[in-house]
């Protein structure tokens, strides 16, 4: 291939032909454009004229310089340029491909594909076996090598795996390597712990190569809860320019739709490895999250999913009793304060309504023996509904006599009289230890400490269903904490008190965790391998290597030690896991972990993005030459004035430019508004029939003028309105000129107008056909009027009954024309209990201002008016005709007015003078 | 087709434009409502004039009875002396009539007609004689307005020519005259017609037609300009160019005729095709108004 700087030519004979530029410049040059030939009388007066200028007789040096172009483009277009031709790679014997496939490959995984493909194709021509191979999904065996077309047919389903390559797996198939080979090596640009021996054992069989991107490779670490702020880190190599990062964090809104719930923008400074987002949400929104992710990046590592531990459960602890003041270390509630606040929202109220209007999850109440009826109903209702009732003991409710004889609802057990005290000064024995928490127990697996003790606490009364509901407790036996299933939610009983007086356990670890394992409280951080270890995982949530979450709820559960082993692998793909005691997710990105770049040694070569990509140059040139030829067009004729004028010409480059026309479709919908809301105005619906919409814009500006005239009302200019893109809500009245053909407006359109209909708005439907139907009874019209409002949200309708506020907003009228005259006009019919009231000569119709009014007189044009004011349809005969079009005005005056006051008019107020003129 | 057929489709053919044009003068003509011409002094006539004191000389039918009846001397009744007028109208035929500038405008030829046509129908209504040159002496009444009709519907371009000039007939002594051209002909016949008709003590008026397009000469580009009938030619490199002289030439032109019409006590008008007619021809009624009114 010839090759010019970066460029390279497949046919570079044809470049010759750029010789002959020079004799097409003569051959133009020679040719002068064409004169038109004129027919022109005033010739008479221009025998004799010479011309001033003799330059247009030759093609204008501009000209030849576009033509030359153009041809040269063409030229340069058909000999084949290629931007950066790859040079040929030398070598014979097989070619291993070999990919990391690991998360960070995800990033770029298209590109990278790309230059696979280049290689395969490469080995094609040379006829070499490939190999092409994911350190991340080894071939068992032997390197499999075949030919180029076996690669190309699998390339397309090879994917990065959302997990580095095992060192041990990689070590283990180093042993299997064959003892030549070339390797091409696509590496993911992080230093693994395998690179190094990899890139020996590969050197010493053949020449290596190394194709790295530059692309920075970003990790999002799992968020951090602190104090109410998500702390969310991101890493990258170190060493790399300032950097934005925006993250955002997904989850379902309250509609169940899943999408981006809140984003934050991570500015990393030149050089710097680690920076940490900030971000403080909601605890409603936050409980939502079940990812962050960084947005532009596309790989396992830039998500982030979220486990139990960012959600904040809601607590609520009922504090109105406290009797003492200034011992905080004697206090209940100081104990459970310290235990929950890191971890819960805590509400403290006096009043049960007040906790349960702020809807916790856990309702707290520590030594409450007796409460309210009304409290009792609705703490009970709380728990039915899946809440939590968790109660301590105290001195008050072993000295009460609630749930003596029979169960409280509110108590997981009966109640023994006065409870028991071991260990202290006027008692036997020693304090009590607790029991080793039980399988079915929600403590399983906890551990309890030694220097736990219970000195007193509340007996339960012995039942056959106490076994079943106790969950801990003590040495001896005694049940320490009971748990009673109610409706959806359930009563947790602490036996003992949530301070110290009783026992040691608050001063405890395990007071906190045994209140996390109740659900009381989320975990603060990582689950304990101990506690991974304990039970079975069922797999929910995963990811795959472009950060994508996928079910995989169909897969089987996984035991605990896999997850406490932490290797990511096929079987364990970074994902949220479930068990009975939580959920937890495993992420790729650590809080601690560091990315460091791959050391290569001297003898690998190294590519990179400098490498730039072969890129075909024909298009672009023979597109450049064709341009060339277009604006030859223009200016050919410019030159011989047959181009009538500038804007033919602007007009069309710009559709060669553009296409078609751009449409500038908000910004216009601004102006509407704009327009719209400055002033009011009256609106008409555009139907496609550019006669009629000029018709009802005309009305418009008619009745507007003499809205203007006579009334307060001082309409601007109408505007045509487009339903499918402009607002209605602008518009209080909106005239709907109907035809045979017009459109049915779109579903969106729809939900508009009835949201339009129900907000107040009035549209006036107009069929303009006067009813005239012949012999099918309905006019095309009319069926067309059917087909439009069926969707529409229209109440019954009626005629306009003669007590109609219409029929007195502002002129006292009885009859409604337009253009045409006689039919009824319909609007909303009155409420079946209007009655007519003694001496009243309206029924009481207070309420209702008609969303619709339907008819057919074609009011548009009798109402209608050029721009001078003059009538721009004649209406009846002479006189009658103005008698009638001055009805139509009032008609329309009091439509408008109607529309505006709303039921102002239909007040009662006015009877006496209206009766008065009535009588006349 | 046969030769009936052929003779009849021609006439056809020849006859349509006829009653549009007709309709289109008359039509013009309407917007001008002529009073009565009279020369503001007793003689025959149909509108009154004066009552005078009836002398011997009078015969005894010529008594206004009804007037005398009311006096004790006997009234003669007068009319105005309302003496028709001949008034000879030249339509230029030539090729360069049958020019327009634009498709929205139609030819300077045409234009002329319906101007000609128009004011023979007023002249005819008000009782004047009117003529066509050539070969149409002045006549009376409305019979005359058939062969003008006629005369003037022929085909545009009839004229063999590039250019028309006024034909150098014998024009009655002391009528009026009207041409009707865009004067681009040769300046000489037009000088040598109009004074002749002058030296026989004829008035009247030069009424230049022009297309809008000769006046400002909106023309670009390498181009060729070619008469109507293609005698003449000219080609220029960039009409634009051209521009600015062809105005001082057509400037010249317009002050020649302005020359002209001084020396001989004529009147000019330029009229352009894109004008209303009406206010030509109610200029060209005013000016054969003043003119009879000498």
């Amino acid at each position: 291939m010839f090759t010019l700087g970066p460029l390279g030519f497949a046919t570079p004979a044809l470049l010759v032909a750029l010789v002959a530029l020079p004799v097409l410049w003569w051959l133009l040059r020679a040719v002068p454009p064409a004169p038109v030939i004129r027919r022109f009388p005033g010739v008479a007066l221009l025998i004799g004229l010479k011309d001033e200028t003799t330059e247009t007789d030759k093609t204008p040096w501009w000209l030849l310089v576009l033509r030359a172009l153009a041809v040269a483009a063409l030229i340069f277009g058909f000999s084949g340029p290629v931007l950066n031709p790859q040079p040929a790679r030398d070598g014979s014997g097989p070619l291993m491909i070999l990919l990391d496939a690991s998360w960070a490959s995800a990033r770029d995984w298209p590109r990278r594909m790309a230059r696979v493909d280049e290689l395969l194709a490469e080995a094609a021509r040379a006829d070499r076996p490939v190999a092409v191979v994911s350190l991340t999904d080894l071939p068992a065996g032997e390197v499999p090598f075949r030919n180029a077309d076996f690669w190309v047919e699998r390339r397309a389903g090879m994917e990065p795996a959302p997990y580095e390559p095992d060192a041990q797996s990689v070590a283990d198939w180093t042993t299997r390597l064959p003892a030549e080979v070339q390797t091409y090596w696509l590496s993911d640009g992080l230093d693994h712990t395998y690179r190094a021996d990899l890139t020996d054992a590969l050197s010493g069989r053949g020449p290596v190569t190394v194709f790295e991107t530059t692309r920075p490779v970003l990790a999002l670490a799992p968020p951090e809860l602190r104090d109410g702020v998500i702390h969310l880190p991101v890493h990258r190599l170190p060493g790399l320019p300032a950097q934005d990062v925006e993250i955002t964090a997904h989850g379902r809104d309250p509609a169940g739709v899943e999408r981006v719930l809140a984003q934050g923008t991570l500015s990393m400074d030149t050089g710097e490895a680690t920076g940490v987002l900030d971000l403080t949400l909601q605890p409603e929104l936050r409980n939502r999250i079940t990812r962050f992710q960084i947005a532009s990046e596309r790989s396992a590592g830039a998500v982030a999913l979220t486990d139990d531990a960012l959600q904040r459960r809601k607590v609520a602890l009922l504090t109105g009793r406290e009797g003492r003041e200034g011992l905080d270390l004697l206090s209940p509630f100081f104990y459970l304060r310290q235990a929950l606040e890191p971890v819960a929202e805590l509400i403290e109220s006096p009043s049960v309504d007040d906790l349960l209007l702020t809807a916790p999850d856990v309702l707290v109440l520590v030594d409450i023996a007796q409460l309210g009826e009304l409290e009792s109903a609705q703490i009970l209702d709380f728990v039915n509904d899946g809440g939590l009732l968790l109660r301590f003991a105290g001195p008050r409710l072993a000295a009460s006599d609630i749930a003596r004889s029979e169960e409280d609802p509110l108590l997981p057990v009966r109640l023994r009289i006065g409870g028991r005290t071991v260990g202290g000064a006027m008692s036997w024995g020693e304090p009590r230890r607790l029991r080793e928490f039980g399988e079915e127990s929600p403590f399983a697996g906890l551990r309890i400490p030694s220097d736990v003790t219970i000195s007193a606490q509340v007996l339960a009364q012995p039942d056959p269903a106490l076994a079943d509901r106790t969950i801990a407790s003590l040495a001896d036996g005694t049940p320490l904490v009971t748990r009673k299933f109610s409706g959806d939610g359930q009563v947790v009983l602490m036996h003992t008190t949530a301070n110290a007086d009783w026992s040691s356990l608050p001063l405890s670890g395990l007071f906190v965790e045994m209140l996390e394992r109740l659900a009381v409280s989320t975990r603060p951080a990582a689950l304990g391998a101990g506690a991974l270890a304990a039970s079975q995982w069922q797999p929910e949530r995963a990811l795959d290597g472009f950060g994508q979450v996928i079910d995989v709820s169909d897969r089987p559960a996984l035991p605990g030690d896999r997850l406490a082993e932490g290797r990511f692998g096929p079987d364990l793909p970074p994902g949220v896991y479930r068990s009975a005691i939580g959920s937890v997710a495993l992420n790729i990105g650590a809080p601690d972990m560091t990315l460091s770049p791959a050391n290569w040694p001297a003898t690998v070569t190294v590519e990179g993005d400098a490498l730039a990509e072969e890129r075909d140059l024909k298009a672009l040139f023979l597109a450049l030459g064709l341009g060339a030829l277009m604006l030859d067009i223009l200016a050919a004729l410019w030159v011989s004035g047959r181009l009538r004028s500038a804007t033919a010409a602007m007009g069309l480059v710009a559709i060669m430019l553009t296409g078609t026309p751009a449409e500038a479709d908000t910004e216009a919908d601004d102006r509407l508004a704009q327009i719209a809301t400055s002033e009011m105005v009256l609106g008409h619906v555009l139907s496609g029939d550019s006669r009629v919409d000029d018709m009802a814009r005309a009305g418009l500006l008619g009745l507007s003028r003499v809205l203007y005239a006579r009334t307060s009302v001082e309409p601007g200019p109408p505007i045509g309105v487009d339903l499918e893109r402009d607002e209605l809500t602008f518009f209080p009245f909106l005239y709907w000129p109907i035809t045979e053909d017009s459109p049915i407006p779109s579903d969106a359109a729809y939900s508009k107008l009835n949201r339009y209909l129900r907000g107040g708005g009035m549209i006036m439907f107009d069929t303009r056909d006067a009813e005239l139907a012949g012999l099918t009874r309905t006019t095309p019209e009319a069926r067309r009027l059917q087909a439009i409002a069926r969707p529409l949200d229209i109440p019954p309708l009626e005629p306009i009954p003669e007590d109609h506020v219409l029929t007195r907003t502002f002129y006292l009228i009885q009859e409604f024309p337009g253009r045409h005259t006689g039919r009824d006009v319909w609007v909303e019919a009155a409420p079946p209990d209007a009655e007519r009231a003694d001496g009243m000569p309206f029924r009481n119709l207070n309420d209702g201002v008609t969303p619709v009014i339907v008819g057919g007189h074609d009011w548009a044009a009798a109402w209608a008016v050029d721009d001078g004011g003059r009538p721009l349809v004649r209406l009846g005969m002479g006189v009658s005709g103005d008698q009638q079009r001055e009805i139509a005005y009032r008609f329309g005056v009091n439509l408008i007015t109607h529309v505006l006051t709303g039921n102002y008019k239909s007040d009662q107020v006015h009877v006496p003078a209206l009766l008065e003129r009535l009588g006349q | 087709m046969n030769d009936r057929a052929l003779l009849r489709s021609r006439a056809e053919e020849l006859a349509a434009p006829l009653p549009a044009l007709l309709a289109q003068a008359e039509q013009l003509a309407a917007s001008v409502l002529p009073g009565a011409h009279g020369r503001r002094r007793a003689g025959l006539g149909d509108e009154f004039w004066q009552y005078r004191q009836a002398t011997a000389s009078d015969g005894g039918a010529r008594i206004d009875w009804r007037r005398s009846g009311r006096a004790d001397v006997h009234f003669v009744r007068e009319t105005e002396w309302q003496a028709a007028q001949a008034v000879t109208l030249w339509v230029d035929t030539s090729q360069a009539m049958a020019f327009s500038g634009h498709k929205t405008r139609g030819t300077k030829g045409a234009r002329a007609r319906v101007l000609g046509l128009a004011l023979s129908v007023l002249l005819l209504k008000g009782g004047e004689r009117v003529g066509l040159m050539p070969g149409l002496p002045p006549r009376a009444g409305r019979a005359q307005l058939d062969p003008l009709a006629l005369a003037l519907s022929e085909p545009e371009g009839a004229g063999a020519g590039d250019y028309g000039a006024p034909p150098l007939a014998v024009l009655p002594a002391h009528s009026q005259a009207v041409f009707l051209s865009d004067f681009f002909g040769p300046a000489d016949a037009l000088r040598e017609a109009v004074g002749r008709a002058a030296d026989r003590g004829v008035h009247g008026a030069l009424v230049q037609v022009l297309d809008p397009a000769e006046e400002d000469f909106p023309y670009q580009g390498r181009s060729i300009f070619e008469s109507m009938a293609g005698a003449l030619r000219h080609e220029t490199l960039r009409a634009s160019d051209l521009q600015a002289r062809y105005r001082e030439r057509l400037a010249e032109r317009k002050d020649m005729l302005a020359t002209l019409a001084r020396t001989t006590g004529w009147q000019v008008l330029h009229h352009h095709t894109d004008q209303p007619p009406a206010n030509a021809l109610m200029w060209l009624w005013q000016v054969l108004d003043a003119g009879r009114g000498r």
